[in-house]
């Protein structure tokens, strides 16, 4: 399809661009874009009428129920999800049942996502067989298959000798090795944060002692290794420090955000909000800050929706039996653009890391609007104002931590290959 | 026997915790408790305020006193009260605790006591439930009936509560009475000390408006009582303390230690208790300087003055209260 997309605010941090003009796409590629770029005669145009264009989201972490927990979310109501927000590539986890630790099983998820899903989907696979945090996956083979990084999900790899092999390992191949940085001893019985409010609510802490120590131990293992190391979640100001400093030395570090911990802070865990039970867990405000200066000034590489579907039986339970996570793929565009509008965050900088900073992270075309690159975007009102209503997002779980939260930006259409996927 | 007429209101449908009263309800309370010790003393024990009224003790943690303490309550005030015991194991995680709620709900209990072993998991089940609900303690988080009864007991034998210094020894981290007893007597103007071993100290504990020390000489200076807390075996054997000889000659309440408050400092223990591990017999069975046996006594009195209370507000209350 040959579509020109004029009068539209167009942006592009790969590119540095923001500006005013049009974009032409021509057989699901990006064929022109810029205020000089003129639309071929007959094509047709559809005039975006001030709107913003761009890059489709890259989600860096999305957590599905395909295979094995289908109740909570399939492939295909992910992508439905992911395209109502702009996210035009998911990148979903390993630790689904079967975990996927092999070939044909990233295969299956290539394949299901082929023929179910309406965005773009590139797996993540187990670090460590099963994730049990032992033996080493096949990077080699799951490479091949389609793996996109390594990790195993939500589980630290507490053995400091499996994870310095792994990143070894993982060097042959110049592979990517995600760790959700959650020291399993330390965290103990732990559901929330370790403060005076989990003291009142007679819950047990999690330290951030429990983050940094994970942390602080990789660390040492990439300077002796030299992979290329990925913190899915950071959640605390002194991880952000940490990050910060590894990054001066010169380490081959990068990390993520969720929206969701730049936008709520422990005390949404008040009355045992069982919805805003998160792992890593809601922290202080001074963290929220600091994960909001990180993300700023480039130390926090990514931000992610850390898309987690829980249905209600498991999130309806006393706090420390209910489920962790919260849904955010349909929201994590709109998170950003509230930051932006609310906390001043530089728009250039929030989009880059949802858009080009992943997709570089990951080795994957997207991201951007240059031009040849596949026509993956979105068009959004960047400040319309609307509330979020769990019981209306289009995931099959509707454990949303910011339900009824007053967010500003809105996506009102998706395109992949160029074709609408989502269209308000 | 006489019977005081008790001014003042409680205005909840449930009683979750002691957070959320305020002085004056819990001074009612108290002041309910009070009558309902005269009457507990005469042959005839019973009243008929709850008459026709259904009570269940739904307890998903095994308890003795607490249960049948509540069962007496419940019976002295005229209610059918049935004992239910919920075992939490693995065999019936099927049904959640928010179907046991629906299905309770619909055999239309009135007033419905709870004990579960995760905080908050009563305040989950009362959004489930059109009656009246009563903690009887979940998690680490609270067991106000305890604190009331604590409260009684002590202002029983001093005449106040106002001004006092209370110390609360022992594990502090996974105690719901802890909790409950630090908002109660905040509340009513008393100090509180919290002592115990770094690690049985929940973090932010000074900040919830205590004194917190790990050491028993400087925090049972100028102590009124001394309460001390039942220490769970599971937490011994190098978890959070190496061993009972270490944790009694640190934290043990003997005669040695308890000179170290005030001269005349009463004991007071939740029960039920690890002699020889946190309190001394000699102490613990001392009839001028130990409340225990009051706190057993108070704690029915207790109970049904809240049963009392809640039931008042009952929406199809016909009045049989007053």
């Amino acid at each position: 399809m040959n579509c020109a997309f004029t009068n539209a605010r167009l942006i592009d941090p790969a590119n540095g661009l923001d500006e005013t003009g049009n974009l032409i796409v021509e057989n699901g590629k990006i064929f022109a874009i810029g205020k000089k770029a003129k639309a071929p005669s007959g094509v047709k145009t559809h005039d975006c009428k001030g709107m913003a264009i761009l890059p489709g989201l890259v989600d860096m972490q999305v957590f599905t129920g395909e295979p094995g927990e289908e109740h909570r979310e399939t492939l295909a109501t992910a992508s439905q999800a992911a395209a109502a927000g702009g996210v035009t590539t998911m990148i979903t986890m390993p630790n689904t049942n079967p975990v996927i630790d092999d070939a044909a099983l990233v295969d299956f998820i290539s394949r299901r996502a082929r023929d179910t899903a309406i965005v773009r989907v590139h797996p993540m696979a187990a670090l460590t067989k099963g994730c049990d945090g032992h033996g080493m996956t096949e990077f080699g083979l799951l490479r091949e298959a389609g793996a996109v990084a390594f990790t195993d999900g939500d589980r630290a790899v507490m053995n400091a000798l499996t994870m310095r092999r792994a990143l070894s390992y993982a060097g042959t191949f110049d592979a990517l090795i995600v760790q959700h940085a959650m020291d399993q001893d330390l965290q103990s019985a732990g559901v929330m944060h370790e403060s005076e409010l989990a003291t009142r609510l007679g819950l047990a802490g999690i330290p951030v002692a429990a983050e940094t120590a994970i942390i602080d131990r990789d660390l040492r293992l990439v300077e002796l290794t030299g992979a290329r190391y990925h913190i899915a979640l950071v959640s605390s100001a002194e991880s952000v420090e940490t990050v910060r400093a590894a990054k001066q030395k010169g380490l081959p570090v990068s990390c993520g955000v969720s929206a969701t911990h730049l936008m709520l802070n422990q005390n949404d865990v008040e009355n045992y909000r069982t919805f805003a039970k998160l792992s890593p867990p809601l922290r202080r405000e001074e963290d929220r800050l600091a994960l909001i200066a990180g993300v700023a000034d480039g130390t926090i590489d990514v931000v992610v929706s850390g898309h987690n579907p829980q249905n209600e039986e498991a999130k309806r339970q006393p706090f420390a039996q209910a489920a962790y996570g919260t849904v955010g793929v349909e929201t994590l565009l709109a998170g950003l653009l509230t930051l932006h509008h609310a906390d001043g965050v530089a728009l250039n900088r929030l989009l880059a890391s949802v858009t080009a900073r992943p997709a570089e992270l990951l080795g994957l075309e997207g991201g951007t609007l240059s031009v040849g690159a596949r026509a993956d975007f979105a068009i959004a009102d960047l400040e319309a104002p609307w509330v979020v209503d769990a019981d209306s997002l289009r995931s099959k779980s509707q454990n949303a931590a910011i339900d009824k939260r007053k967010v500003q930006g809105q996506v009102l259409a998706c395109y992949v290959d160029g074709e609408a996927v989502f269209e308000l | 026997m006489t019977v005081t007429e008790i001014k003042g209101a409680f205005a909840h449908r449930d009683l979750l915790g002691i957070d959320g009263l305020s002085v004056s309800e819990i001074t009612y309370l108290l002041n309910l408790s009070d009558n309902y010790v005269e009457q507990n003393r005469q042959i005839d024990k019973k009243t008929s305020v709850l008459r026709g009224r259904t009570q269940i003790n739904l307890f998903f943690e095994s308890s003795t006193r607490t249960q049948s303490s509540f069962e007496l309550a419940g019976k002295r005030l005229g209610a059918d009260v049935m004992n239910m015991a919920v075992k939490t194991s693995a065999v019936n995680k099927g049904e959640t605790l928010l179907d046991t709620a629906v299905t309770l709900n619909a055999m239309n209990p009135d007033l419905l006591v709870v004990r579960h072993g995760d905080s908050g998991a009563v305040a989950l089940l009362a959004q489930k439930m059109s009656c009246a609900v009563l903690n009887a303690g979940d998690g680490a988080h609270e067991h106000p009936t305890q604190a009331l009864l604590d409260a009684l007991s002590i202002r029983r034998r001093l005449g106040k509560l106002q001004g006092l210094r209370v110390a609360i020894c022992g594990d502090i981290t996974h105690s719901r009475v802890a909790r409950s007893n630090l908002l109660l007597l905040n509340a009513m103007g008393a100090q509180v000390h919290l002592i115990g071993p770094q690690t049985l100290l929940p973090v932010g504990a000074e900040k919830l408006g205590a004194r917190v020390f790990t050491d028993m000489r400087e925090g049972l200076e100028g102590c009124d009582i001394v309460m001390m807390l039942r220490i769970q075996n599971e937490r011994m054997e190098g978890a959070l303390i190496p061993s009972v000889r270490e944790y009694y000659r640190l934290y043990g309440l003997d005669r040695e230690k308890l000179a170290y408050a005030k001269p005349d400092a009463l004991v007071m223990h939740p029960g039920p208790m690890n002699r020889g591990v946190e309190i001394d017999s000699a102490v613990a069975d001392d009839p001028e300087r130990s409340l225990i046996r009051d706190q057993v006594e108070m704690g029915v009195a207790v109970r049904m003055a809240v049963l009392e209370a809640l039931a008042a507000n009952l929406p199809n209350n016909t009045g049989e209260a007053e």
